[in-house]
């Protein structure tokens, strides 16, 4: 009897526990729900008063005069990105080739995790480090003021060099040896079958590893604001300044109050909607690899 | 071939080039740092109460301490209980488990400052808090949640299956199984996805700014308003940079990030040894 009681409130400490483990692993889900609805429930009607194209497609963002356009946020999210890009993509792939290739194996264990530090370095700091090197070498080389869309790219670009060049490494890796031997075999060089057998196989992996490293570009925040500039004006040039839509929100939100407040958490839902098509766009190439 | 040649040598030197300039980039920064902070870090920096003529880093780096025990203290039961019904009890294909999954992954693609607004909105405004050192812990610690979720689950599934065997083999139920076989095997991997959020919490910024606010001081109680030292930094930028200061917050950041990518990787280290020799 005492036997069976015992077991039986063993079955029912293993179900509690299973529930409990189940409410938490249902935590991520309730979270997302909740970022959701918060961002959604106070940006949407903010968008719908403003409008939804003239708050898309609007020019101007003068929250004094209650015009709320992010337009040229929008297009200074995607110009640092794309600058970043330019800058991270070619160094960061060409690196990861290297690590993979043709790094020696003692120098490997030292460059792996200095690299790996560039991940961990606070994007604050990054920022520190811009304006303190990039944003004044800008200015006495090209005689501007300096905080810029290019500082913004390069210090972005920097900043997803670790992104790229970690899964992008492992995608090289991930090729079977045989493409390698076999190209050396028909005669090629080291060289050319590292790049026309190896790299063309490694293609998604490398493809997800950028769009990762884009990811992290539109979302970046203090970095980009400590260097940009700022300006809510339509970006001119590689060497003016230009504001990004997370630069918008934490630029604003200290003072903002009323449809201002608003129209900057439905920044926010603009941005949280790049980053969701991104995710897919990621999530969908992942799918590719596996199959 | 004269052709493939030239364009071996071509081949050859990008790489080069790129490594060069990815190593340097990386020293450089770190130098630069170190080499512009050090000479500014004294005693004064640490003392115990932050002024305008003394710029002390001292409440910020208590302040962020405190945060990041607080987060994790949230996040670390919530993110290794998820990762054991991901991996010990639930059934890998059913509806809930992808659910789970691609929450999980969108949680970890989320930018910071989203994390923050969030934070703000929820913490801050709707339930009241104001500007509090436990609102931002709240935001962080649904930020690196994914981290450890997704450590925990990775661990979990290198412990070999025949130890739950061996386990359910001599009688032991599966919570049993679970904490006192599996887990503690588990546990470096997990340890290190840790150390890993704790290094993410400790350069976040975004997320705080709105959340825990920028006042300077400890505060009393977790219910104040507190910086961390990343917020720290951006304060002494944003209210006119107080250059000296900030070199030596830099330093002191980027060495704690050293530190504890150091620690990670050793702790992940004796992970993969202990595994060949078991």
């Amino acid at each position: 009897m005492n036997n069976l009681s015992n077991k039986k409130s063993k079955s029912i400490k293993e179900n509690i526990m299973k529930a409990i483990f189940f409410a938490s692993a249902f935590m991520s889900v309730f979270s997302v729900l909740l970022i959701c609805i918060f961002l959604f429930a106070n940006g949407l009607p903010a968008m719908a008063e403003i409008g939804f194209l003239e708050f898309l497609l609007g020019r101007e963002w003068r929250p004094g005069n209650d015009i709320y356009g992010i337009f040229p946020m929008i297009i200074g999210s995607l110009y640092v990105t794309a600058g970043a890009l330019a800058i991270g993509v070619p160094i960061g792939v060409l690196t990861a080739v290297f690590m993979a290739r043709f790094c020696p194996a003692k120098l490997y264990k030292i460059i792996k995790p200095v690299i790996n530090l560039l991940a961990g370095i606070p994007s604050v700091v990054y920022g520190f480090f811009g304006l303190m090197v990039i944003v004044p070498f800008i200015r006495n080389t090209f005689k501007v003021s300096g905080t810029s869309m290019l500082a913004a790219s390069v210090v972005l670009g920097i900043m997803i060099l670790p992104t790229i060049i970690g899964m992008s490494e492992a995608a090289i890796r991930a090729v079977p040896d045989s493409y390698y031997e076999g190209s050396l075999a028909l005669g090629a060089s080291h060289e050319r079958s590292v790049f026309y057998s190896m790299l063309p196989a490694a293609k998604s992996g490398i493809l997800s590893s950028i769009i990762l490293g884009m990811g992290r570009a539109v979302g970046e925040t203090m970095a980009v604001v400590m260097v940009a500039g700022n300006q809510a004006v339509m970006p001119s040039g590689l060497l003016k300044g230009l504001r990004t839509l997370t630069a918008n929100i934490v630029m604003e939100m200290g003072y903002a109050a009323d449809l201002h407040r608003e129209a900057l958490i439905a920044t926010a839902v603009v941005l949280f909607v790049f980053i969701l098509i991104i995710n897919l766009i990621f999530s969908v190439i992942k799918k590719g690899i596996k199959s | 071939m004269k052709r493939a040649k030239s364009q071996t040598i071509f081949l050859r030197s990008i790489v080069y080039i790129a490594a060069a300039i990815t190593i340097v980039t990386v020293v450089g920064i770190l130098v630069y740092i170190l080499i512009k902070g050090l000479p500014h870090i004294s005693w004064d920096l640490f003392a115990f109460k932050y002024t305008s003529e003394n710029v002390s880093l001292f409440p910020a780096l208590v302040n962020t301490f405190t945060m990041t025990i607080t987060a994790l203290l949230m996040a670390a039961p919530l993110g290794i209980f998820s990762g054991i019904y991901l991996v010990e009890y639930a059934n890998r294909n059913s509806k809930s488990v992808k659910v789970i999954r691609i929450t999980t992954e969108t949680l970890s693609g989320i930018p910071s400052i989203v994390y923050g607004l969030f934070g703000y909105l929820l913490f801050v405004a709707t339930l009241g808090w104001g500007y509090s050192m436990l609102a931002g812990a709240f935001s962080l610690a649904i930020m690196i949640l994914p981290v450890i979720i997704r450590s925990t689950e990775e661990s979990l599934k290198s412990v070999p299956d025949s130890y739950r065997e061996g386990s359910f083999g001599l009688g032991a139920g599966k919570l049993r199984t679970v904490f006192k076989i599996v887990l503690p095997a588990a546990m470096p991997g997990i340890l290190a996805g840790i150390i890993l959020s704790i290094g993410r919490i400790v350069g976040e910024t975004a997320v705080l700014i709105y959340t825990s606010g920028t006042v300077a001081q400890i505060p009393k109680s977790l219910m104040g308003s507190g910086r961390t030292l990343s917020v720290h930094l951006y304060a002494l930028w944003s209210e006119g940079m107080n250059t000296e200061s900030a070199y030596a917050t830099a330093v002191v950041l980027v060495v704690t990030v050293i530190f504890l990518n150091a620690m990670s990787a050793y702790v992940a280290k004796k992970f993969t040894k202990g595994k060949k020799n078991g």
